[in-house]
Formats: C-alpha cells, sequence, structure tokens
C-alpha cells in the first residue's frame, strides 16, 4: 500500500507542472500567433480583439512564474483573467457570426469587428482560435487544480 | 534544473518559428510586390502628374503621397536633398493618394495649384504648415484655405477649380493606379518601377543609388 501512494505523490507535482506548461505554451502561441497577425501581415485588430489580447498577454508571466516553482495558487490567479478572456471570445463570436445585431457592436465603422478578415482553410478564424485557446486554458486550470488538490 | 531548459527550449523554439514565419511572409509579399508592380508599369506614372527634375533623368522616383501624411512630410527634405547630391539624374513624379479625412479637399487644392504652375510651392506650404490645418489626423481644408492667403496662389480661380470635374477625374484616377499598384500607405514610392520594398530613409537612398550607378 506505501509504495504505490509514494509514486503517487512523486508523479502528481510534475503532472501538475506539465499542465501549467502547456497553459503557458497555450498563451504563449496565441500572444506571438497575435503579434503576427497584426505586426507581420498588419491586420488591425478589433476593439473585441484588443480586449481578447489585454487578457491572453498576461497569462504568459502568470504562467511563467507559476512554473519556477510549481505554485498551487496560480489557479486562482490565472483563472479569473482566463474567464474575462473567454467571455470577451465568445461575444466576438457572436458578433461576427450575426447573433449580436450590429447596432449593439461596440466598433467603429472603420475597423468591424464583424468582418473576418482571416480565415484559415475556410474555416478557421481568429476570434475561434481565441476561443479554443481560452477553453482549453480554463479546463487545463481546473484539472490542475483537481489533481493538486488531493 | 530539466524544467528550466524545457522552457528555455520552447522560448527559443517558438521564437525561431516567428521570426522564420516572418522572414517568409516578408519575401513572399516583396516578390508579389515586385510582380504587381512590373505587371503595372503603364500606370506608375500619367502625363497630368506634378513632376520635378529633368525629363531624360536616369532615375525616376514615383511618389504617392498624402499632404497630411506626416511621413511624406518627414520624406520631403530627403527628396530634396538627393536631387541636390545627383544633379540632372533624377526626376521626381508625385501621385496623390489622400487616404486621411479630408485630404481628398486638400489634393484638389494642390491640383488646382499645379494648373496654375504652383504645385511645388503649394506643396511645401502645405508641409511647412500641417501642424495647422491637421487636428488628430484629420485635414481641415478650411484652415488649408486660410493659410493659402498667405501664399501666391490665385485663391479666387483655385476655389473655382476644384469644383471642375477634371481635377476630381485626376485624383480619381491617382487612387485607381495606386490600387492597382498596391500602394495602400504612404509614402509609397517606386525607383524606375521597382517598389520600396525595406522602408525607411536608408532603404531609399540605397534604391536610388544602385539604381544610379547601374544606369550610368
Amino acid at each position: 500500500m506505501n509504495e504505490p501512494q509514494h509514486t503517487q505523490l512523486r508523479i502528481a507535482p510534475d503532472s501538475g507542472w506539465i499542465l501549467i506548461f502547456i497553459c503557458w505554451l497555450l498563451a504563449t502561441v496565441g500572444t506571438l500567433g497575435s503579434l503576427f497577425f497584426s505586426e507581420v501581415m498588419g491586420l488591425k485588430p478589433c476593439v473585441l480583439c484588443w480586449y481578447q489580447r489585454i487578457f491572453m498577454y498576461p497569462l504568459v508571466v502568470i504562467f511563467l512564474v507559476g512554473l519556477f516553482p510549481l505554485d498551487r495558487s496560480v489557479f486562482r490567479y490565472a483563472l479569473p483573467v482566463a474567464l474575462i478572456g473567454w467571455c470577451f471570445a465568445i461575444y466576438h463570436y457572436l458578433v461576427y457570426s450575426g447573433y449580436i445585431p450590429e447596432d449593439l457592436q461596440p466598433c467603429s465603422e472603420e475597423l468591424s469587428c464583424a468582418e473576418i478578415n482571416l480565415e484559415l482553410f475556410g474555416l478557421i478564424t481568429i476570434p475561434m482560435m481565441s476561443i479554443l485557446s481560452y477553453t482549453a486554458i480554463i479546463v487545463l486550470l481546473f484539472m490542475f487544480r483537481r489533481r493538486t488538490q488531493s | 534544473m530539466k524544467k528550466l531548459s524545457v522552457v528555455a527550449v520552447a522560448i527559443i523554439l517558438l521564437l525561431s518559428i516567428f521570426a522564420a514565419a516572418t522572414y517568409f511572409y516578408n519575401s513572399q509579399k516583396a516578390d508579389d510586390a515586385n510582380a504587381k508592380a512590373e505587371k503595372n508599369n503603364s500606370v506608375l506614372e500619367r502625363d497630368y502628374s506634378p513632376t520635378l527634375g529633368d525629363k531624360n533623368a536616369k532615375v525616376t522616383i514615383v511618389e504617392f503621397f498624402d499632404p497630411a501624411c506626416g511621413t511624406c512630410k518627414a520624406f520631403s527634405p530627403l527628396l530634396k536633398e538627393l536631387m541636390e547630391v545627383y544633379p540632372g539624374k533624377i526626376r521626381l513624379v508625385l501621385r496623390y493618394l489622400p487616404l486621411h479625412q479630408g485630404s481628398d479637399e486638400v489634393v484638389k487644392i494642390l491640383e488646382a495649384a499645379h494648373q496654375q504652375d504652383k504645385f511645388w510651392e503649394i506643396l511645401s506650404a502645405a508641409y511647412e504648415t500641417q501642424q495647422g490645418w491637421t487636428k488628430h489626423h484629420v485635414a481641415q481644408p478650411d484652415e488649408f484655405w486660410r493659410m493659402l492667403a498667405y501664399t501666391n496662389l490665385d485663391i479666387e480661380k483655385a476655389k473655382q477649380d476644384v469644383k471642375t470635374p477634371a481635377i476630381a477625374q485626376r485624383i480619381q484616377q491617382d487612387l485607381a493606379d495606386a490600387k492597382t499598384m498596391g500602394v495602400t500607405k504612404t509614402p509609397g514610392f517606386f525607383v524606375n518601377g521597382k517598389p520600396l520594398i525595406r522602408f525607411g530613409y536608408q532603404p531609399l537612398i540605397d534604391l536610388v543609388e544602385a539604381e544610379i550607378s547601374s544606369n550610368e
């Protein structure tokens, strides 16, 4: 009985570390990707894109600090940030899918959030990638909490 | 320690991918711009375009400009200097690309000045007083007219001319040509038909000097 418990204890922190490491990877890829779209390809970010960036960029730092040494409370600090970003991503998705009428859109005429200016493989859009990254980060954070609680 | 190196490798890897993607995207874009410029060389200048310098100069610089654009203003002394350093070798052709709000009215006035053979002096007056007639990147044509009172432009005539369809048509033509050539920002430079790919003073100087030496 003693032996497996011992292994469990030794493995648990490491698998938790990997979860936060993946979160950090997602946030970093999202950050660099969004910078590639705006700075290299010259696609101007709309207002809603900016709010999603505001909550994605600090996650890179929060996760990195939480990794060395692995800090259990990184869940508490990262989750609210990720949740707010996720809400903006969902709202953006609703705007450009047309579920939210145009007069409720917070964007100026010259840079519409409803306009889709990039479609990878004719399918994946920037707000969609944002939703996926935020969702994955939130799911991983909850997995991390479950694993580190026991 | 192992974890630290995992993160370090990840950072290096991600940054390398970013740099490589940037490099490939930019070289692809440069190829496209060159191909586009070569294909549409015939619309690069029009016979009505304001021109400075020797007709038979070896090097022609075409600049798509906006009088309300701060960078265009910043480049204007450099162009003047290049033409002084290489006398008789450079011809400068300007094309209208009013991208700022309200700028379309101002370029109409410049074209009216062009018809009075006063384009270049009114343009330098426009750059000099740019702060006075642009507010938050929006051109104020009324302020511009007020400034013109201090120049020797025939304002009464210009006020008539800006309303003529001939001037409006020239502006429209320049805008259409800019689109054809793929110019979306001002200033947009072409040196002997070659687009300035990397933007900046030095790249422009290099491109001009390369064209001068290859045409000697």
